[in-house]
Protein backbone atom coordinates (compact mmCIF):
# COMPACT_ATOMS: atom_id res chain seq x y z
CA UNK A 1 0.00 0.00 0.00
CA UNK A 2 2.60 2.35 0.82
CA UNK A 3 4.25 1.28 -2.53
CA UNK A 4 1.18 2.20 -4.05
CA UNK A 5 1.16 5.67 -2.49
CA UNK A 6 4.59 6.38 -3.70
CA UNK A 7 4.25 5.37 -7.33
CA UNK A 8 0.78 7.35 -7.21
CA UNK A 9 2.57 10.66 -6.05
CA UNK A 10 5.16 9.86 -8.31
CA UNK A 11 3.16 9.57 -11.38
CA UNK A 12 0.82 12.32 -10.22
CA UNK A 13 3.65 15.08 -9.67
CA UNK A 14 5.21 14.56 -12.81
CA UNK A 15 1.97 14.57 -14.57
CA UNK A 16 0.73 18.14 -13.01
CA UNK A 17 4.48 19.36 -13.31
CA UNK A 18 4.29 18.81 -17.33
CA UNK A 19 0.71 20.10 -17.84
CA UNK A 20 2.31 23.48 -15.81
CA UNK A 21 5.58 23.40 -18.40
CA UNK A 22 3.30 22.60 -21.58
CA UNK A 23 1.41 25.24 -21.33
CA UNK A 24 4.58 27.82 -20.22
CA UNK A 25 6.73 26.64 -22.27
CA UNK A 26 8.75 28.84 -24.72
CA UNK A 27 9.14 27.04 -27.57
CA UNK A 28 6.47 24.59 -28.77
CA UNK A 29 8.28 21.70 -29.58
CA UNK A 30 8.99 21.35 -25.67
CA UNK A 31 5.30 21.67 -25.24
CA UNK A 32 4.75 18.94 -27.34
CA UNK A 33 7.74 16.48 -25.16
CA UNK A 34 6.25 17.94 -22.17
CA UNK A 35 2.76 16.69 -23.48
CA UNK A 36 3.86 13.27 -23.93
CA UNK A 37 5.38 13.17 -20.93
CA UNK A 38 2.33 14.11 -18.75
CA UNK A 39 0.76 11.79 -21.45
CA UNK A 40 2.76 8.77 -19.85
CA UNK A 41 2.47 9.57 -16.45
CA UNK A 42 -1.43 9.40 -16.83
CA UNK A 43 -0.71 6.09 -17.98
CA UNK A 44 1.40 4.88 -15.25
CA UNK A 45 -1.83 6.85 -12.97
CA UNK A 46 -4.57 4.47 -15.22
CA UNK A 47 -2.15 1.05 -14.32
CA UNK A 48 -2.81 2.34 -10.63
CA UNK A 49 -6.51 2.05 -10.90
CA UNK A 50 -6.17 -1.01 -12.67
CA UNK A 51 -7.20 0.08 -16.46
CA UNK A 52 -4.38 -1.65 -18.10
CA UNK A 53 -5.92 -1.38 -21.47
CA UNK A 54 -6.60 2.06 -21.49
CA UNK A 55 -3.16 2.97 -20.07
CA UNK A 56 -1.90 1.25 -23.44
CA UNK A 57 -4.35 2.83 -25.58
CA UNK A 58 -3.17 6.16 -24.09
CA UNK A 59 0.44 5.41 -24.71
CA UNK A 60 -0.60 3.74 -28.26
CA UNK A 61 -3.15 6.75 -29.45
CA UNK A 62 -1.19 9.93 -27.73
CA UNK A 63 2.24 9.21 -27.23
CA UNK A 64 2.33 7.38 -30.80
CA UNK A 65 -0.03 9.05 -32.97
CA UNK A 66 -1.53 12.68 -31.47
CA UNK A 67 2.03 13.95 -29.94
CA UNK A 68 3.60 13.23 -33.34
CA UNK A 69 1.16 14.66 -35.05
CA UNK A 70 1.69 17.65 -32.91
CA UNK A 71 5.67 17.43 -33.44
CA UNK A 72 4.99 17.01 -37.08
CA UNK A 73 3.07 19.94 -37.31
CA UNK A 74 4.51 22.68 -35.23
CA UNK A 75 7.68 21.40 -37.14
CA UNK A 76 6.35 22.17 -40.43
CA UNK A 77 5.07 24.86 -40.20
CA UNK A 78 7.38 28.04 -40.37
CA UNK A 79 6.15 30.14 -37.51
CA UNK A 80 7.75 32.66 -35.47
CA UNK A 81 6.44 31.44 -32.14
CA UNK A 82 8.76 34.58 -30.44
CA UNK A 83 5.82 36.66 -32.22
CA UNK A 84 2.94 34.78 -30.71
CA UNK A 85 3.94 34.64 -27.69
CA UNK A 86 4.71 38.75 -27.19
CA UNK A 87 1.25 39.75 -25.09
CA UNK A 88 1.64 36.42 -23.08
CA UNK A 89 1.38 37.82 -19.77
CA UNK A 90 -1.26 40.42 -20.83
CA UNK A 91 -3.28 37.30 -20.56
CA UNK A 92 -1.94 36.47 -17.47
CA UNK A 93 -3.95 38.22 -14.95
CA UNK A 94 -7.74 37.27 -16.30
CA UNK A 95 -6.31 33.48 -17.38
CA UNK A 96 -5.10 33.14 -12.99
CA UNK A 97 -8.59 34.63 -12.17
CA UNK A 98 -10.58 31.98 -13.73
CA UNK A 99 -8.56 29.42 -13.14
CA UNK A 100 -8.08 29.87 -9.40
CA UNK A 101 -11.76 30.07 -9.15
CA UNK A 102 -12.64 27.13 -11.14
CA UNK A 103 -9.72 25.30 -9.29
CA UNK A 104 -11.62 26.59 -5.86
CA UNK A 105 -14.93 25.41 -7.28
CA UNK A 106 -13.55 22.01 -8.30
CA UNK A 107 -12.12 21.33 -4.73
CA UNK A 108 -14.71 22.29 -3.03
CA UNK A 109 -16.67 19.85 -5.11
CA UNK A 110 -14.14 16.81 -4.44
CA UNK A 111 -14.32 18.02 -0.48
CA UNK A 112 -18.22 18.25 -0.10
CA UNK A 113 -18.88 14.80 -2.25
CA UNK A 114 -20.40 11.42 -1.11
CA UNK A 115 -21.82 8.35 -2.87
CA UNK A 116 -25.12 8.31 -2.46
CA UNK A 117 -26.23 4.66 -0.54
CA UNK A 118 -28.25 4.00 -3.88
CA UNK A 119 -25.06 4.71 -5.88
CA UNK A 120 -23.82 0.61 -6.26
CA UNK A 121 -27.32 -0.67 -7.02
CA UNK A 122 -27.04 1.37 -10.17
CA UNK A 123 -24.07 -0.28 -11.12
CA UNK A 124 -24.32 -1.54 -14.52
CA UNK A 125 -21.62 -3.44 -15.45
CA UNK A 126 -19.09 -4.71 -12.58
CA UNK A 127 -15.90 -5.96 -12.90
CA UNK A 128 -15.93 -9.29 -12.76
CA UNK A 129 -13.09 -10.63 -10.26
CA UNK A 130 -11.49 -13.73 -12.50
CA UNK A 131 -10.61 -11.80 -16.04
CA UNK A 132 -8.41 -9.39 -16.48
CA UNK A 133 -9.27 -5.52 -17.66
CA UNK A 134 -8.73 -6.33 -20.99
CA UNK A 135 -10.95 -9.03 -20.98
CA UNK A 136 -14.00 -7.46 -19.01
CA UNK A 137 -14.01 -4.69 -21.19
CA UNK A 138 -14.26 -6.66 -24.28
CA UNK A 139 -17.12 -8.43 -22.57
CA UNK A 140 -18.96 -5.39 -22.41
CA UNK A 141 -17.68 -3.16 -25.26
CA UNK A 142 -18.49 -5.74 -27.82
CA UNK A 143 -21.94 -6.18 -26.95
CA UNK A 144 -24.00 -4.10 -24.88
CA UNK A 145 -21.93 -0.93 -26.31
CA UNK A 146 -21.29 -2.38 -29.84
CA UNK A 147 -23.22 0.71 -31.25
CA UNK A 148 -21.17 3.04 -29.63
CA UNK A 149 -17.86 1.16 -30.71
CA UNK A 150 -19.11 1.01 -34.22
CA UNK A 151 -20.55 5.27 -33.59
CA UNK A 152 -16.04 5.52 -32.08
CA UNK A 153 -15.21 4.29 -35.65
CA UNK A 154 -17.28 6.59 -37.90
CA UNK A 155 -16.45 9.23 -35.93
CA UNK A 156 -12.63 8.27 -36.73
CA UNK A 157 -13.38 7.65 -40.62
CA UNK A 158 -14.84 11.29 -41.09
CA UNK A 159 -11.96 12.73 -38.96
CA UNK A 160 -9.47 10.88 -41.52
CA UNK A 161 -11.58 11.70 -44.41
CA UNK A 162 -12.29 15.19 -43.70
CA UNK A 163 -8.22 15.54 -42.40
CA UNK A 164 -7.28 14.53 -46.23
CA UNK A 165 -9.35 16.54 -47.84
CA UNK A 166 -8.84 19.40 -46.26
CA UNK A 167 -4.61 18.95 -46.29
CA UNK A 168 -4.87 17.41 -49.25
CA UNK A 169 -3.85 20.12 -52.41
CA UNK A 170 -3.44 19.51 -55.96
CA UNK A 171 -0.51 21.51 -57.54
CA UNK A 172 -1.67 22.62 -61.25
CA UNK A 173 2.32 21.28 -62.73
CA UNK A 174 2.72 18.04 -61.53
CA UNK A 175 1.64 15.28 -63.56
CA UNK A 176 -0.31 12.65 -61.91
CA UNK A 177 -1.64 8.95 -63.18
CA UNK A 178 -5.01 9.65 -64.42
CA UNK A 179 -6.11 6.17 -65.00
CA UNK A 180 -9.41 6.94 -67.17
CA UNK A 181 -7.37 8.70 -69.44
CA UNK A 182 -5.29 5.10 -69.91
CA UNK A 183 -7.96 2.44 -69.61
CA UNK A 184 -9.66 4.63 -72.72
CA UNK A 185 -6.50 4.79 -74.68
CA UNK A 186 -7.46 2.42 -78.08
CA UNK A 187 -4.98 1.47 -80.78
CA UNK A 188 -6.96 3.99 -82.92
CA UNK A 189 -5.83 6.90 -81.18
CA UNK A 190 -2.44 5.83 -79.94
CA UNK A 191 -1.43 4.19 -83.20
CA UNK A 192 -1.30 6.27 -86.65
CA UNK A 193 -0.39 3.82 -89.75
CA UNK A 194 1.40 6.12 -92.28
CA UNK A 195 1.99 4.75 -95.50
CA UNK A 196 5.47 6.93 -96.93
CA UNK A 197 6.27 6.85 -100.60
CA UNK A 198 9.31 5.62 -101.80
CA UNK A 199 12.12 8.36 -101.51
CA UNK A 200 10.29 11.10 -100.14
CA UNK A 201 10.13 10.59 -96.36
CA UNK A 202 8.27 12.19 -93.71
CA UNK A 203 7.50 15.97 -94.18
CA UNK B 1 -1.26 6.25 3.19
CA UNK B 2 -4.28 5.04 1.73
CA UNK B 3 -5.26 6.82 -2.05
CA UNK B 4 -8.75 7.00 -2.34
CA UNK B 5 -10.72 8.50 -4.72
CA UNK B 6 -10.67 11.97 -3.81
CA UNK B 7 -6.82 11.72 -4.81
CA UNK B 8 -7.25 11.18 -7.98
CA UNK B 9 -10.20 13.73 -8.73
CA UNK B 10 -7.87 16.35 -7.14
CA UNK B 11 -5.09 15.72 -9.94
CA UNK B 12 -7.98 15.71 -12.46
CA UNK B 13 -8.91 19.23 -11.01
CA UNK B 14 -5.78 20.36 -10.98
CA UNK B 15 -5.13 19.20 -14.97
CA UNK B 16 -8.30 20.77 -15.81
CA UNK B 17 -7.42 23.97 -14.26
CA UNK B 18 -3.91 23.56 -16.03
CA UNK B 19 -5.92 23.27 -19.55
CA UNK B 20 -7.90 26.01 -19.08
CA UNK B 21 -5.37 28.42 -18.03
CA UNK B 22 -3.33 27.80 -21.00
CA UNK B 23 -6.16 28.87 -23.12
CA UNK B 24 -6.56 31.95 -21.31
CA UNK B 25 -2.30 31.79 -21.43
CA UNK B 26 -1.64 30.96 -25.55
CA UNK B 27 -4.11 33.17 -26.81
CA UNK B 28 -2.48 33.63 -29.81
CA UNK B 29 -0.88 30.25 -30.30
CA UNK B 30 -3.59 27.20 -31.66
CA UNK B 31 -0.95 24.70 -31.32
CA UNK B 32 -0.51 25.08 -27.53
CA UNK B 33 -4.29 25.55 -27.46
CA UNK B 34 -4.72 22.69 -28.68
CA UNK B 35 -2.97 21.25 -26.43
CA UNK B 36 -4.36 22.50 -23.80
CA UNK B 37 -7.89 20.88 -25.14
CA UNK B 38 -6.04 17.65 -24.85
CA UNK B 39 -4.83 18.37 -21.17
CA UNK B 40 -8.71 19.02 -20.46
CA UNK B 41 -9.56 15.68 -22.06
CA UNK B 42 -7.03 14.35 -20.08
CA UNK B 43 -8.27 15.65 -16.76
CA UNK B 44 -11.90 14.39 -17.70
CA UNK B 45 -10.68 10.43 -18.71
CA UNK B 46 -8.86 9.99 -15.22
CA UNK B 47 -11.87 11.36 -13.51
CA UNK B 48 -13.95 8.52 -15.74
CA UNK B 49 -11.18 5.78 -14.75
CA UNK B 50 -11.08 6.30 -11.35
CA UNK B 51 -14.90 6.44 -10.95
CA UNK B 52 -15.26 3.46 -12.81
CA UNK B 53 -12.45 1.68 -10.98
CA UNK B 54 -13.61 2.81 -7.66
CA UNK B 55 -17.02 2.20 -8.13
CA UNK B 56 -16.08 -1.29 -9.74
CA UNK B 57 -18.28 -0.66 -13.03
CA UNK B 58 -16.53 -0.89 -16.28
CA UNK B 59 -18.49 1.41 -18.31
CA UNK B 60 -16.78 4.22 -17.74
CA UNK B 61 -13.44 3.17 -19.08
CA UNK B 62 -15.58 2.73 -21.93
CA UNK B 63 -16.85 5.95 -22.02
CA UNK B 64 -13.07 6.92 -21.31
CA UNK B 65 -12.80 5.00 -24.50
CA UNK B 66 -14.93 6.91 -26.58
CA UNK B 67 -13.64 10.00 -25.16
CA UNK B 68 -10.34 8.93 -26.65
CA UNK B 69 -11.41 8.54 -29.89
CA UNK B 70 -13.48 11.76 -29.75
CA UNK B 71 -10.14 13.59 -28.63
CA UNK B 72 -7.95 11.81 -31.29
CA UNK B 73 -10.15 12.44 -34.15
CA UNK B 74 -10.34 16.34 -32.43
CA UNK B 75 -6.81 16.43 -32.82
CA UNK B 76 -6.58 15.08 -36.33
CA UNK B 77 -9.16 17.34 -37.50
CA UNK B 78 -7.40 20.85 -35.82
CA UNK B 79 -4.10 20.54 -37.31
CA UNK B 80 -5.84 19.95 -40.52
CA UNK B 81 -7.52 22.89 -40.19
CA UNK B 82 -4.37 24.54 -38.89
CA UNK B 83 -2.38 23.42 -42.07
CA UNK B 84 -5.12 24.48 -44.17
CA UNK B 85 -4.59 27.66 -42.79
CA UNK B 86 -1.63 28.60 -42.64
CA UNK B 87 -1.48 27.37 -46.87
CA UNK B 88 -3.67 30.23 -47.08
CA UNK B 89 -2.55 33.11 -45.00
CA UNK B 90 0.74 32.09 -44.11
CA UNK B 91 0.11 32.16 -40.23
CA UNK B 92 -1.46 30.65 -37.20
CA UNK B 93 -2.39 33.83 -34.88
CA UNK B 94 -5.45 33.69 -33.39
CA UNK B 95 -6.00 37.39 -34.46
CA UNK B 96 -5.67 37.13 -38.01
CA UNK B 97 -8.81 34.88 -38.00
CA UNK B 98 -11.30 37.43 -39.04
CA UNK B 99 -11.64 36.60 -42.28
CA UNK B 100 -15.27 36.12 -42.41
CA UNK B 101 -16.47 38.81 -39.89
CA UNK B 102 -16.98 40.99 -42.89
Amino acid sequence: MILQAIFFYLFAGICIASAIMVIASRNPVHSVLFLILAFVNAAGLFVLLGAEFLAMILIVVYVGAVAVLFLFVVMMLDVDFAELRRDFLNYLPIGAIVGVILLIELIFGVIGWVITPGAPKAISAPIAADVSNTQALGLVLYTRYVYFFEAAGMILLVAMIGAIVMTLSHKPDVKRQNIGDQLARRRSNAIDVVKVKSGQGLS
Amino acid sequence: MIIGLGHYLTVAAILFTLGIFGIFLNRKNVIVILMSIELILLAVNINLVAFSSFLNDVVGQVYALIVLTVAAAEAAIGLAILVAYYRNRGSIAVEDVNLMKG
